[in-house]
């Protein structure tokens, strides 16, 4: 490094500090891709965090400061986001939050509980909005991690608890991408159904791998072949998309209950092949909006443009369960602050959430929801589509969804 | 029966798909000798430019306009980038494509956004063409395969039958005498190269569509149309074709087989099948590195 190098790092250092000090502020840093195959996606979280953060800004912020979103590209590189938790640290940033990718969001795990355990006083927490491996609530469970969105095996309970009042599902087939939440996916739908449907006769349990396949025709015909009147399929992104195009155009009539059909970029995707057959699950409907979230959405659009539509009740939640933990905790202490929202219940927009101490996992209601053409009865569109929108079908309350026990231990720091 | 028929005919389609996507790659390759890592951006522009006219004039004239336009960006590549890198060598080329893929994508994340435009199979082509067994096929993906069918055989008699064609053949082998019957050799190269990104742009058209027009389109069958170029032959045109149908026929039928590979845990065929193209280069490199009908060495 040349000496102007050095140089101008310590200036930004100094500016950086100066900066804290003027305002003092509470800082986020939000580790998410901002480039390559998911940059639309953590685009457009980043875009809703910071939206989420000004709404308590206007508020007057909490404590009497004001929340600051760092947004920091990862690439989708557990590597990347290591060396980037390391600049946040660097920085004096007490919080992260993150959300697209389980791999990304076990590396941060272990690496906070290492650097929390050797620098008590600049612990760090972590506000995972929608990284969904069970595991970081059960075996992998930390007291520096909070997840806001339900896991893998709770929308799994959702689903199969809505599969199973629906009388004509008799034939599922399984088709998941080939990596670690693909075959979770798999594992788990199997073992619900046989548990709460047993006549439900599981035809085939395929995996293909992650975004590779460009026609899925073949795995269609595959579909066909075993009779299958509905398909579960953790996909998400193209892998999605292309399947259900596939599915439509060999003539398929299944259903399709995935976990991702309302995610960033799959409803203009998917477009008119989707409609009537696709369902997702989802911790938020818009169309089951109550008035006050309605509100905020109006902003938002008014803010972003009329096709934006918020996406993450996730990173709405952390944002909310953070200054209210802030704000109990009378203090910005990662330590302290997490201690307050351990077990922190209140109504939210769409009924009761709930922290649950054991493994702080949000306990929140979900939605079963289907891709349908739009009309006057539904004021929300499906991400920027004029032509589509979700109408809830079902909605189970946390409890139902949280029935699973976990097998966390968590270790509290002393 | 019902599966094995379906899996032909559904292999047969993605064998014409995946000839209509590297048609114009072996076209650069055998006539330029250029390997062209931006084949897949220009299919990838082709998309984007048939949605943006398929939108404001409609999906006919978007056949025509698209690879137009985009064929004389590839002209103007050539002309202006190119040509210089060519002086300087083949790596000073493949490194002046790989570096234009990525500008390329830039671009494009630049102008249209990082999430996937909303472009549509045109009402007239929508819909069931016949149905076998219980399964529709639909209009569009034959339309797709006549298109295929079509390139390679408009290409075929450009190439061979027509003056145009000789004149570019000939200026392959013999630059300095086709030179010194007083053709533009430089400007034939601009052509071929035009035509070439021309033809990955009709296949966005059409492909645009089918699928899915994001910006990591590009990426998604940037390796795969190597693969048909390197197995068919570099440079063969009749051996990208026959390379086509091959992997689609075999990956195709791939999916369908459960047969658990012995010693291999819980692996079976189907999961293997989106590997065995790539498996299918390496051994064609290993015993055959011309490819199936490859004339050339390199």
């Amino acid at each position: 490094m040349g000496t102007r190098k050095v140089l101008g790092a310590m200036l930004a250092a100094c500016a950086l500090a100066g900066m804290g000090a003027a305002h003092a502020q509470i800082r986020i840093a939000y580790i998410d891709p901002l480039s390559g195959a998911m940059g639309a996606t953590g685009e457009h979280g980043l875009r809703e965090l910071e939206f989420a953060a000004e709404q308590v800004n206007a508020r007057g912020g909490v404590l009497g400061q004001k929340l600051e979103i760092v947004p920091m590209d990862n690439k989708l590189s557990p590597q990347e986001s290591l060396i980037l938790l390391k600049s946040a640290v660097d920085q004096g940033i007490r919080y992260i939050a993150q959300g697209n990718g389980s791999s990304v969001a076990g590396a941060l795990i272990d690496a906070l509980n290492k650097h929390n355990e050797r620098n008590p006083g600049k612990s760090v927490v972590f506000l995972n909005y929608a990284a969904v491996d069970p595991d970081f609530t059960n075996d992998k469970c930390s007291f520096w991690h909070f997840r806001f969105d339900a896991n893998t095996d709770m929308k799994m309970e959702a689903l199969t608890t809505f599969m199973k009042g629906e009388k004509k599902v008799a034939k599922v087939y399984l088709l998941n991408q080939d990596y670690s939440h693909g075959h979770q996916v798999s594992k788990v739908a199997k073992a619900m159904l046989q548990a709460k449907r047993p006549d439900i006769q599981v035809v085939g349990d395929e995996l293909h791998p992650l975004a590779r396949v460009k026609d899925f025709a073949p795995y269609v015909a595959k579909i066909r072949a075993s009779g299958a009147d509905s398909v579960i399929t953790g996909n998400w992104g193209t892998d999605l998309a292309l399947l259900v195009k596939a599915a439509k155009d060999a003539g398929l009539k299944a259903d399709f209950y995935t976990y991702y059909a309302g995610a960033v970029g799959v409803p203009p995707a998917m477009g008119e092949a989707g409609v009537d057959r696709v369902k997702v699950v989802s911790i938020w409907s818009a169309n089951s909006a109550p008035p006050a979230l309605q509100a905020l959405f109006e902003s938002y659009k008014k803010k972003f443009g009329a096709d934006q539509d918020p996406y993450s009740q996730g990173l709405r939640l952390s944002v909310e369960f953070l200054t209210r933990s802030i704000a109990l905790a009378k203090s910005t202490d990662p330590v302290k602050v997490a201690r307050a929202m351990e077990g922190m219940k209140f109504e939210g927009p769409f009924g009761e959430v709930e922290m649950r101490a054991a493994d702080h996992q949000l306990i929140q209601p979900l939605y079963i929801s289907t891709f349908v053409k739009t009309g006057a009865k539904y004021k929300y569109t499906a991400d920027g589509t004029s032509d589509y929108a979700f109408r809830p079908e079902a909605k189970m309350d946390g409890p139902a969804t949280a029935a699973r026990p976990t097998t966390c231990k968590m270790q509290r720091p002393a | 029966m019902e599966l094995f028929l379906t899996s032909l005919l559904n292999g047969v389609t993605y064998g014409l798909l995946l000839f209509m996507l590297s048609s114009g790659l072996t076209l650069i390759f055998s006539m330029m000798g250029v390997l062209n890592f931006a084949h897949a951006s220009f299919y990838m522009l082709g998309a984007y430019f048939g949605y943006l006219v398929s939108t404001k004039v409609g999906y006919y004239p978007a056949l025509l306009l698209a690879p137009l336009a985009v064929g004389a960006i590839g002209a103007l590549v050539e002309r202006y980038g190119l040509r210089r890198a060519h002086a300087s060598g083949h790596v000073a080329e493949l490194l002046f494509t790989f570096g234009l893929a990525f500008l390329i994508e830039e671009i494009v994340h630049l102008v249209w956004g990082k999430t996937p435009v909303p472009y549509r199979i045109p009402a007239s082509l929508d819909g069931p063409l016949f149905t076998l067994y219980s399964s529709t096929f639909p209009a569009y993906k034959g339309f797709m395969m006549l298109v295929s069918v079509g390139m390679l055989v408009a290409l075929y008699a450009a190439l061979t039958r027509t003056r145009i064609g000789l004149v570019i053949q000939a200026a392959l082998s013999r630059p300095d005498m086709v030179e010194a019957l007083g053709h533009d050799v430089p400007r034939i190269f601009m052509l071929v190269f035009g035509g070439g990104a021309a033809l990955a742009a009709l296949a966005g058209v059409i492909g645009g569509n089918a699928f899915i027009t994001e910006p990591g389109m590009a990426a998604a069958v940037g390796s795969i149309v190597f693969v048909v170029v390197v197995v068919g032959g570099l440079g063969s045109l009749q051996g990208a074709f026959v390379a086509s149908l091959l992997i689609g026929v075999v990956q195709t039928f791939a999916v369908a087989i459960d047969y658990r590979i012995p010693g291999m845990g819980r692996m079976s065929v189907s999961q293997l099948a989106p590997v065995l193209p790539y498996l299918i280069m390496v051994l064609i490199l290993i015993a055959r590195p011309r490819g199936l009908m490859g004339t050339r060495e390199s």
